[in-house]
This record gives structure tokens, C-alpha cells and sequence, in this order.
């Protein structure tokens, strides 16, 4: 894991203070609220329905033990003792006072931890794989990209007040598990057929309103020149991108209005330009990064075998653990999606517990996942078996993950000012009904938006639900086919939207028809592309 | 033409009110010259030799459009005095100053002990930008 | 009727204009008539509330209900934790949110 030297030290702890002064200035009225808005929302402080809330940021959803312990006691010492994990691996919490905001983000600098740039119209926290440095499929450690991208960008001076905001994502493997095309920028680390790395960039992909998945721009930027062609790709989007229209200022509008060739023809001219502006660390930085994120020492000469002798260890072996680089060694997920539970929300307890775990079972690592769930990434086959049974105790052992039951869901109505339609109720009322079929289902992504921001990802569930106010009441429309990774597509809506009740009806009537009509092999998603929408209408309003 | 409130220049500040960029092209002997957002930084390259101040419009803050501006402009040579007018807040100061604005006229005044808390407040940089400062990357590897 | 909204701007509790200062509870938030830009004016300069506005409500012998189901969520707490909402005893409360 990536530590801290005094310098990245001393430019959280500056900020901390930044904060306080600014706080203060906003407490004693020398800023207005209109004024102070950008400046809190850039250390990730939202004014929501019920109180302020916090976005902490989980650079590359990558955490340690203390690091994790420390997010529980937040929970406690400043909010209701609970936290959120979002869709951007980080962490938010609900019910934050203005004037303790300073006091959170100085406990979070203790452990290497900040809210820089978790909200706000600028560079945001680079997301991951969350198996990375555990995947078998990996060409490299994607991480020590993304924190090289989170130094560049901490506090850019150039790119703060951008049209809009701006996410990234950095994986290094084929099978891209961090829904990279829909990102801003996204870039797959990728081997040349000379065995060089360098990077793919993907630009102008995003959810939102306008969906779109981001177009190859440039296969391979060398690795010594990504930071400045990343550089190149913002400023040709600072300097153009709509400004008159904040629903059509996020850069995939750029980069479709102008056409992929003009985008990519105007970023290159950039690069050019920027290649002689030294803005490039050398590749003894990255090396310095990558030193970091070598492996834990894994041991060497372990049993690949477990003991499945007891059904319910089997089954979430089975249905939450994945096959990892080194013999002897799993990565386990832990789902945060109990039957009925709110997706993503975690105790202070549930938070110091898998610190604890992590600690012991997992090299003091924890991943967070886009699918709101956390990793332990190393976890030595030998001892899964004792980690499952203190998970399970804890409420935390749910054999779901990527089963109907792992619903993505953005808090919603319930918490959320922009929202117009509650999600978390939805979950879990599909979760409840469909808890009984899920393992015969099999994998189904289903994920609940509460808006048309599409922080729950809407477009790319397998079953997406978007929640819309009509006249006053919540109301859900049906998307089916989306998908995320290597062969990413785009939901389309159904028809007609639901109630509250109706779309749970609806939900289960799409699942029943795929069980009634998928052939062998075929998971829920294979179905819906080799039959069509045509069967699901009649199935749904027939 | 706005009186700058900071200065960083030892310079005699220019007293003539800055062109928009289309008069410029009609008047080759203008010295100061005041870019809007939406103009083109680049249109004025082939004259920054004899620019002496460019004031750089930020009609609302949350445009910013001017920091690649400024920069694009200390990027080809321009050494004269680059002035941030308009909706320029505490704020952004240090944002601005990095981008290679030496002179600030805020449309309303700021409080001097705030930003000159703002101009001090980090000690370290991570990006190579047009205020010479040297990135934590170069002085981790010397 | 008019209400007024807003939140404290230390604590972001969600508060509510009683005619004379800013309540907890919506039973407490009053008619403002035709006066809701002066007292947000007023009120939000002396930072007695943030990011305060009006929404229409009714009132009838079951109290002051705002019309738009944010509103209610907002005045009661989150559906989904009823023990973080104002009434954490009253099972039903959620019932009066939709």
C-alpha cells in the first residue's frame, strides 16, 4: 500500500487547515453560501436532506486496517454510527455538523486519509479494480497509476474549475471490473506486443443523462508520457467544453459534439505542445509508487485445497470468493447487501470488525468495490474457513455477491437533495422477494437509481430501475441489457414506468421469464441479448 | 481598466485600459489587451513580445477558462504582467498564481490578511504549472 | 400555505420558520403569506438558517403536511431508519411520508 512521505503529509494536513480557516470564515459570515459552496463541495461536504454529509475518499477504493478502523470511529464520534460505501469506492456519511467537518478531516489525515476533491466541478478519485495486485488476469498493478494520477491531480491549477466534474479510472486487465468506459477518462494499462506497458485511453464515456461509452482515443501512451497526455485531454475540455448548459458540460458531450477524430486530432496537437513543458514525473516516481505495491510476501508452498464439508461456507466460497495470482491465496469478498439491508451501509462495528479481519487474514488490506462491497483481497485458503465464520457472526457472511440480492442502490430520496424517487426501499423489497431464487438465477446485476444522475448506475444493470417524480409521486421505469466491462452496453427502457409495488412485480416477472426461457449456460444478461426485449414487453405489460 | 489589489511585478504597472482581442488585431500599437473566456489565448502569440499587461476576465469564478489561459500564455514566452480581474475570490488565489497571474484586481476588494493567508498556505506543490515552483516529484528524486 | 425551509447552518439540521425562530418540526412551521422573501432575506443574512426557501404545505386537524413527498422526508427523517427519524416510537410515522 502506498504510504505517505512528509510531503504528501504536509499537503493534507495544509488542507486541513484550508478548511478550517474557511469554515470559520463561512461561520463568521465573510462568505456567503453561494460562495462557500464550491469551497466545501471540494472537500466533499454536501448539504443533503437531512444534514451535511461528507464524501471521504478511498483513493482506488484501496484501504488498510487502521485505515479502516478509523473510518468506524468517525462514524461514531461524529455521525449516527453508520457509514455508506458508494459507487465510487469511497465512503459518505449522513449526518455531519459544519463545525466539526474540520475536526473529521484532521482525524482523517492521522491515517493517511482526506475528502479532497470528492465533490466539485474538478478531478475526482481515481477509481480500480478491486482485485488489482490480487487478479490473476492482471498485466500489472493498475494502483500505482492511479495514485500517480491522484497526486497530478490533488489540487491542480489548472483543471479546479472544470465545466464539470471529472472521474477516472486506471485497470490493467482485460476483464475490466471497474466499469472503465464510463468514465471521464478511462485508461487500461496494456503490454505491447514488444512487452512494453503503456496506456490505453478511453475519453468521454459517462452515465448521467446521456449515457455513452467512452471511444478508444489513443491505444498506447507511453508510460513515461500519460500524466501529459492526461494533461492534454483536460485542457482541449477546460478550454472547450459547454459552459452554458451544466446538463451538457461533461466531456463525453465534448467529445461527441466535436466528433472522436476532431477531439483526438486537437488532443494530440496539445500533447505536442506539452511535451516540451516538463510536466511529466519521471519513471523513477512511478517506480518509487510502484515499490510500494509490491507483493506482501506471500507464502510459497500452500494447499490449494478447502474444506467444503460445511454447505454454507461452500456456497459463499463459491458464490464470493475469486481465484487469486498467488497458490494457496483467495480474494474474498465481503457483501454489505444482507437480505432486506440497506445496500452499502455499514456499522462502526461491521467497519473496526473487517479492519480487524484484514489485519489478520488479509495483509491489513481492504478494497472497496464500485458494487458497493468490500475485498479482502489475500486471504490464505487455509484460514477462509475461520475468517467466514467470524464474518457470518458479525452478519457480514451473505452468499450474494453478483446475485439479485447484490443490488447497486444510490441512497436515494431518503437522503439524497437531488433525488426524486427512494431507491433503498426498492432494494430491498426485490432483495426480500427474490432471495429465495437467487442462486437459481444465478448472476444478475441489478442496479436502482434515484435520479437521472445515475450514481446507481442504472444504464449498465443487467435489470436497471430509474426512480423519476411524477407529479409528486415516485415513480420507477425498467431498463433491461446494460452492462459494464469488456463488452459494455447501455440498458433500454421498457416502457411504461411502475409504482413502488409494481416494479418489484416487475422485476420478478422478468426474472421468471428468463428462467422459463434461457438455455443452458446462459446467465440473465445472455438471455435478454440472444431473445430480445420483444418477449419481456409481453412478459411485462402483455 | 481594474486597479490590481496585489501585485507581484516591480515594474511600472501599464495605465492604458486593456483592448478587447478583435480591436487588438486593428491596433498594432496597444500594450495591454483584456481576454474574455471565450477568446482564443493563442490568437494573441504572435504579439506577446510587445504585451505589456493582459487582464484576463473571470466574470464568474466558477469559469475556468482563464486558468488555461494563463497558462498557455506564460507556456509560449509571455513575461509581461497577467492580471486576474472580475469575480476573483480568496479562494482561488493560489490556483491563479500557480497558472502565472501576477496581478490580482478583484471586482470587490479581499481581505489582505486572507489572502495573503491563501498565497502561503501550501508548502509544496505536485504539478509542474507556469510559477516555477518545483513539483514533489523533483525533489524526491533530486 | 407557505412554508418556510432551511437548514441550521452549523448542525445542517433541517429546520423550519415558527414566526419567530427556526423549529425542529413541521408542526411548529407557520403560513408566511406573501412574506417568505423578506424573512429568508433577513434570516439568511443574520445566518440564522442556510439554504432556506419556501414549499407549499397544507394544514388540517392532522397537522401541517409540506405537498411534495421531499418535504416529508425531510420534516420525519429516512424511510429506511426509522430509529434516525423524529419520531422513533411512532411505527406508522413512515406511513405519513407517502
Amino acid at each position: 500500500m502506498y504510504k505517505y512521505d512528509t510531503y504528501d503529509q504536509a499537503m493534507v494536513d495544509a488542507r486541513v487547515e484550508e478548511f478550517r480557516d474557511q469554515v470559520r470564515r463561512r461561520i463568521d459570515g465573510h462568505l456567503t453560501e453561494d460562495q462557500f459552496k464550491p469551497l466545501r463541495l471540494m472537500n466533499g461536504l454536501y448539504l443533503q436532506l437531512h444534514a451535511y454529509m461528507l464524501r471521504v475518499a478511498v483513493p482506488y477504493g484501496t484501504l488498510s486496517g487502521a485505515q479502516m478502523h478509523a473510518l468506524g470511529d468517525i462514524a461514531d464520534k461524529y455521525d449516527r454510527g453508520y457509514g455508506h460505501f458508494t459507487t465510487r469506492q469511497n465512503i459518505q456519511y449522513n449526518w455531519i455538523k459544519l463545525d466539526e467537518a474540520p475536526d473529521i478531516l484532521a482525524d482523517l489525515a492521522k491515517v493517511e486519509m482526506h475528502a479532497i476533491q470528492t465533490s466539485g466541478n474538478c478531478i475526482r478519485n481515481t477509481s480500480s479494480d478491486q482485485y488489482a495486485g490480487a487478479a490473476a488476469d492482471e498485466v500489472t498493478d493498475p494502483r500505482p497509476y492511479a495514485e500517480l494520477i491522484r497526486q497530478w491531480s490533488t489540487f491542480h491549477p489548472e483543471f479546479s474549475y472544470l465545466p464539470r466534474k471529472f472521474k477516472m479510472a486506471v485497470i490493467a486487465s482485460d476483464t475490466d471490473r471497474a466499469a472503465m468506459r464510463l468514465h471521464d477518462i478511462g485508461i487500461q494499462i496494456v503490454r505491447s506486443d514488444a512487452g512494453e506497458l503503456g496506456c490505453a485511453f478511453y475519453v468521454g464515456g459517462g452515465m448521467g443523462r446521456t449515457p455513452m461509452i467512452a471511444p478508444l482515443i489513443n491505444p498506447f501512451v507511453p508510460l513515461d508520457q500519460f500524466i501529459t497526455y492526461a494533461e492534454a485531454c483536460l485542457r482541449v475540455y477546460n478550454r472547450h467544453g459547454r459552459r452554458d448548459n451544466k446538463y451538457k458540460a461533461r466531456i463525453k458531450i465534448l467529445v461527441h459534439e466535436l466528433g472522436k477524430e476532431e477531439y483526438t486530432r486537437q488532443v494530440e496537437a496539445e500533447f505536442a505542445h506539452l511535451l516540451t513543458q516538463n510536466i511529466e514525473p519521471p519513471l523513477a516516481e512511478l517506480e518509487r509508487i510502484k515499490a510500494q505495491f509490491a507483493d506482501p510476501g506471500f507464502e510459497t508452498g500452500l494447499s490449494d485445497q478447502l474444506d467444503r464439508s460445511d454447505p454454507d461456507f461452500a456456497l459463499w466460497v463459491d458464490n464470493n470468493c475469486v481465484t487469486h495470482k498467488a497458490p494457496g491465496y483467495i480474494a474474498a469478498t465481503i457483501s454489505l447487501k444482507p437480505i432486506g439491508g440497506i445496500p452499502g451501509d455499514a456499522s462502526a462495528d461491521q467497519m473496526r470488525l473487517m479492519a480487524r479481519l484484514a489485519t489478520q487474514y488479509s495483509f491489513d488490506e481492504l478494497r472497496v468495490t464500485h458494487a458497493q462491497n468490500i475485498v479482502l483481497p489475500h486471504v490464505r485458503k487455509d484460514q477462509l474457513y475461520a475468517l467466514w465464520q467470524a464474518l457470518d457472526e458479525a452478519g457480514l457472511g451473505t452468499a450474494n455477491l453478483d446475485l439479485v440480492g447484490d443490488i447497486i442502490a444510490c441512497p436515494g430520496l431518503d437522503y439524497c437533495s437531488l433525488a426524486n424517487a427512494r431507491s433503498i426501499p426498492v432494494a430491498q423489497k426485490i432483495g426480500q422477494r427474490l432471495a429465495a431464487k437467487e442462486q437459481q438465477i444465478g448472476e444478475l446485476k441489478l442496479k436502482i437509481s434515484g435520479c437521472i444522475n445515475a450514481c446507481g448506475h442504472h444504464h449498465a444493470g443487467h435489470i436497471g430501475i430509474l426512480g423519476v417524480d411524477r407529479k409528486g409521486t415516485e415513480n420507477y421505469q425498467l431498463l433491461l441489457g446494460g452492462c459494464e466491462g469488456a463488452d459494455t452496453s447501455l440498458g433500454q427502457i421498457t416502457g411504461p414506468g411502475f409504482d413502488e409495488d409494481g416494479i418489484v412485480d416487475a422485476v420478478e416477472k422478468a426474472t421468471e421469464l428468463y428462467l422459463s426461457t434461457r438455455a443452458e449456460g446462459e446467465r440473465f444478461l445472455d438471455t435478454y441479448r440472444r431473445i430480445g426485449m420483444a418477449p419481456f414487453k409481453e412478459a411485462l405489460y402483455g | 481598466m481594474a486597479e490590481a489589489q496585489f501585485r507581484f511585478r516591480d515594474d511600472e504597472p501599464v495605465g492604458d485600459p486593456g483592448v478587447t482581442v478583435d480591436a487588438f488585431g486593428d491596433q498594432s500599437n496597444a500594450a495591454a489587451v483584456r481576454l474574455e473566456p471565450g477568446d482564443e489565448a493563442r490568437d494573441l502569440l504572435p504579439h506577446i513580445a510587445r504585451i505589456r499587461l493582459i487582464e484576463i476576465n473571470f466574470p464568474v469564478y466558477g469559469d475556468g477558462r482563464g486558468y488555461t489561459a494563463a497558462r498557455v500564455l506564460r507556456e509560449a514566452g509571455y513575461t509581461g504582467e497577467l492580471r486576474a480581474v472580475g469575480d476573483v475570490l480568496v479562494d482561488q488565489l493560489t490556483f491563479m498564481r500557480r497558472c502565472g497571474f501576477d496581478a490580482f484586481a478583484p471586482e470587490v476588494p479581499l481581505d489582505p490578511a486572507d489572502a495573503q493567508a491563501a498565497f502561503d498556505r501550501y508548502p509544496e506543490v505536485y504539478q509542474t504549472a507556469a510559477d516555477g515552483r518545483i513539483p514533489i516529484w523533483a525533489k524526491r528524486h533530486g | 400555505m407557505k412554508l418556510l425551509t432551511g437548514n441550521d447552518l452549523k448542525s445542517g439540521a433541517v429546520t423550519w420558520w415558527d414566526g419567530v425562530q427556526w423549529s425542529l418540526h413541521v408542526e411548529d412551521a407557520i403560513d408566511v403569506g406573501d412574506h417568505a422573501d423578506t424573512i429568508l432575506a433577513r434570516e439568511s443574512a443574520a445566518r440564522r438558517v442556510n439554504a432556506a426557501y419556501a414549499i407549499d404545505a397544507t394544514k388540517d386537524e392532522n397537522g401541517v403536511r409540506p405537498a411534495h413527498i421531499k418535504e416529508r422526508i425531510r420534516a420525519l427523517g429516512p424511510t429506511v431508519r426509522p430509529d434516525l427519524t423524529l419520531k422513533p416510537a411512532d411505527p406508522a410515522a413512515g406511513q405519513w411520508v407517502i
